[in-house]
């Protein structure tokens, strides 16, 4: 997983609440085996037209947001499905954070497995970053991990919580794997005990 | 200790350690897996050189992607033919349980894990797909997780999360007659959002959800995830012990009397306190259809469809909007007058033998529509055939349903089962997302009930009055 410490970049706006992660991602493109090469399927069906032509009016379309790295959208963003592939098509395009008044939770916690900060902010600070968007071309904010804030160009900066532990593992890019395996003998000791206290739990069924 | 609620006690019960943070590693007792989001957590494990930890521990069926139509000649998309030998061959290197797609065991996952006794009270489950929230009916902590987590959870058995905070929904009274645990998830859906649960876990309490069935309990907890909460639960009590006896993974004899103890003290603690509290009259809950691209976009059967100039906040109206225009609907008209021209009775929502009859009463002696092209998908092989054995499905085929092989098939549409754009589909499934059975298609939620009669009808129906 790549690091994340400070990020500065343009934000593209996606101005909808509720965005499911089908929309994110629709089906047909979770038939594959891999995690990679998944920006064909980015909000595929939102992208278009229903005659197939591009839509204008949508941020991925638009020349001015091709190298945006912050998405801005509404509440609950990443509703629906677990999907990680969500996460693997907006990394795939470049988008390594997200400002949103709200998460879904599971779409929430892929998010930090992939290097994707997902940061919540005010209804009124998201508000005003929209506003701030569409009446400027190309609207460039910092994201900074370590101080937990969002600096605008006027100066403004805007805090956000991030738990310690989801802060430590982004900042260093620490496979969560490799950390759960160093307290093998804590889980081994919990296997023991419970299986005591609930033998019920431990019997296992062969292959 | 002091009054714990039941989520507490599964929690608690289920922590390794704990970060000074409140960061925890949570122990995992059972994970299922299907051929969509578990590729990718194996080829982690291959490249870092790791194994399973409790192979015996996981359960892996094809769900997704499968046919429902005659499959003796094999899958024909070899995207979805390639993403279910990746996982058989998985399971066969790992050392996997895995129920083939020509084993009577396979079905969707959330219906065979039950089914076959490997969702018990008091476990942690997990899968790698949001509806995991179902066995939350057995008094069990059960969530959706994604393909990173997939991989953890073999790796380790099990994941780090923070604790969520819980919530209460107590629904009290009595449902009136012919109304269902779906219209029950459906009006509470409707009262707290799509986001009311975000962050929380839900026990679901009150005499309307202790008179469901298991498989009623599962229709609820299954669409917990549709609020955005992490987890519902139901606490258990004699209906979920009786269950759970004698099935094939379930415990036998001396075992299954004492774990029988541990499960019925699964209960919260009189003076527990939940975070937030909802209440509901079962009285208060008919039927309900959902009219918009969310399951929150919900009515009563009897209502109309909103008129977005009646609405004051501005983004609300424009997401109203948004939403009648995708489905095609005018403002303010009787959802009655709804016509449509498919039904899908299936998913890990209605797929289940209670279901299969209940819609089977509805259509007895009747025939669909003419306009209407009606399916029905059971949630497993086993379901299949039991429904076979009484036979439901002579009498879906003679009122012109078409009988189908299980698996999640038209709730999600990755197989072959797809609206066709523009078309209108009553549906037991659980979501109405924008092209979600199809590119341009329009789903309605509703109970396998409601679904039974607008087959017939060829509109929605009020099934009160109809019955």
């Amino acid at each position: 997983m790549q690091a994340f410490t400070t990020l500065t970049g343009i934000i593209a706006p996606l101005d909808r609440a509720d965005v499911d992660t089908d929309q994110i991602i629709p089906k047909q493109y979770l038939k594959t085996i891999q995690r990679t090469g998944l920006k064909e399927g980015l909000f595929a069906d939102w992208r278009q037209r229903p005659d197939g032509s591009p839509d204008p009016d949508f941020f991925s379309n638009q020349s001015r947001y091709q190298e945006a790295p912050i998405l801005l959208t509404r509440d609950n963003f990443g509703c629906g499905s677990s999907r990680e592939h969500a996460p693997w098509a907006l990394l795939d395009y470049g988008i390594r954070s997200i400002l949103a008044p709200s998460f879904a939770d599971i779409f929430y916690n892929n998010c930090f497995q992939n290097g994707i900060l997902p940061v919540v902010l005010s209804t009124q600070e998201i508000q005003t970053l929209f506003n701030r968007v569409l009446n400027q071309d190309t609207y460039q904010v910092t994201v900074d991990l370590v101080q937990q804030i969002v600096l605008l160009p006027e100066g403004e900066c805007y805090s956000f919580a991030v738990d310690p532990f989801r802060k430590d593992c982004m900042i260093k890019g620490i496979d969560g794997i490799g950390l759960t395996l160093e307290h093998e003998l804590a889980v081994s000791a919990y296997e023991k005990r419970r299986s005591q206290e609930a033998p019920w739990l431990f019997q296992d069924q062969r292959r | 200790m002091g009054s714990q609620t039941l989520f507490e006690k599964i929690w608690n019960q289920h922590v390794v350690r704990e970060e000074p943070d409140g960061t925890t590693l949570l122990y995992i007792d059972r994970h299922l897996v299907h051929e969509v989001t578990s590729p990718q957590a194996f080829e982690g494990l291959r490249l870092a050189g790791r194994s399973p930890r409790r192979a015996g521990a996981t359960l892996a069926v094809p769900d997704h992607n499968v046919p429902t139509t005659d499959r003796s000649q094999g899958i024909s998309d070899p995207m979805s033919a390639l993403q279910i030998s990746t996982l058989e061959n998985n399971c066969a290197e790992f050392g996997i349980s895995y129920y083939g797609m020509q084993d009577i065991r396979q079905g969707i996952v959330h219906v065979i894990g039950p089914e076959q006794g490997l969702t018990l009270p008091g476990m942690t489950i997990v899968c790698g797909d949001s509806h995991t929230s179902t066995h939350g009916a057995f008094g069990a902590l059960a969530f959706g997780i994604g393909t990173s987590e997939v991989e953890h959870v073999l790796a380790t058995q099990c994941l780090v999360q923070k604790r969520p905070k819980t919530m209460e929904i107590c629904v009290e009274g009595a449902l009136p007659d012919y109304c269902s645990p779906k219209d029950v998830i459906l009006a509470i859906i409707g009262r707290i959002g799509i986001g009311g649960g975000i962050g929380q876990v839900v026990e679901y309490t009150g005499a309307v959800i202790r008179s469901f069935s298991m498989e009623g309990r599962m229709t609820l907890c299954n669409m917990s995830i549709e609020a955005g909460a992490r987890a519902g639960l139901v606490s258990p009590d004699e209906k979920t012990v009786e269950y759970v006896k004698g099935r094939p993974l379930s415990r036998q004899g001396e075992m299954f009397e004492r774990a029988k103890k541990a499960w019925l003290d699964l209960k919260t603690d009189s003076g527990a306190t939940f975070d937030h509290l909802v209440e509901m009259r079962g009285e208060d809950i008919p039927p309900q259809v959902t009219w918009g691209t969310n399951p929150g976009m919900v009515t009563d059967v009897n209502g109309r469809v909103p008129n977005p100039a009646d609405i004051d906040d501005e983004k609300v109206r424009l997401a109203t909007q948004r939403a009648l225009d995708y489905m095609g609907l005018q403002p303010s008209i009787p959802v009655c007058d709804i016509q449509i021209d498919r039904v899908f009775i299936g998913s890990c929502t209605n797929s289940r033998i209670e279901d299969l009859r209940v819609a089977a009463k509805y259509i007895q002696g009747k025939r669909v529509s003419g306009k209407v092209k009606a399916m029905v998908v059971p949630g497993s092989g086993l379901v299949k055939q039991q429904a076979e054995q009484e036979g439901l499905d002579r009498i879906f085929r003679e009122a012109g349903f078409e009988w189908r092989e299980p698996g999640c098939s038209m709730c999600l549409a990755m197989n072959a089962d797809v609206l066709t754009p523009g078309e209108r589909c009553a549906s037991t499934s659980n979501r109405n997302f924008e092209g979600r059975q199809g590119k341009g298609g329009r789903t309605h939620l509703v109970s396998p009930a409601m679904a039974a009669a607008a087959a017939v009808a060829g509109h929605f129906v009020d099934i009160r009055d109809w019955a």
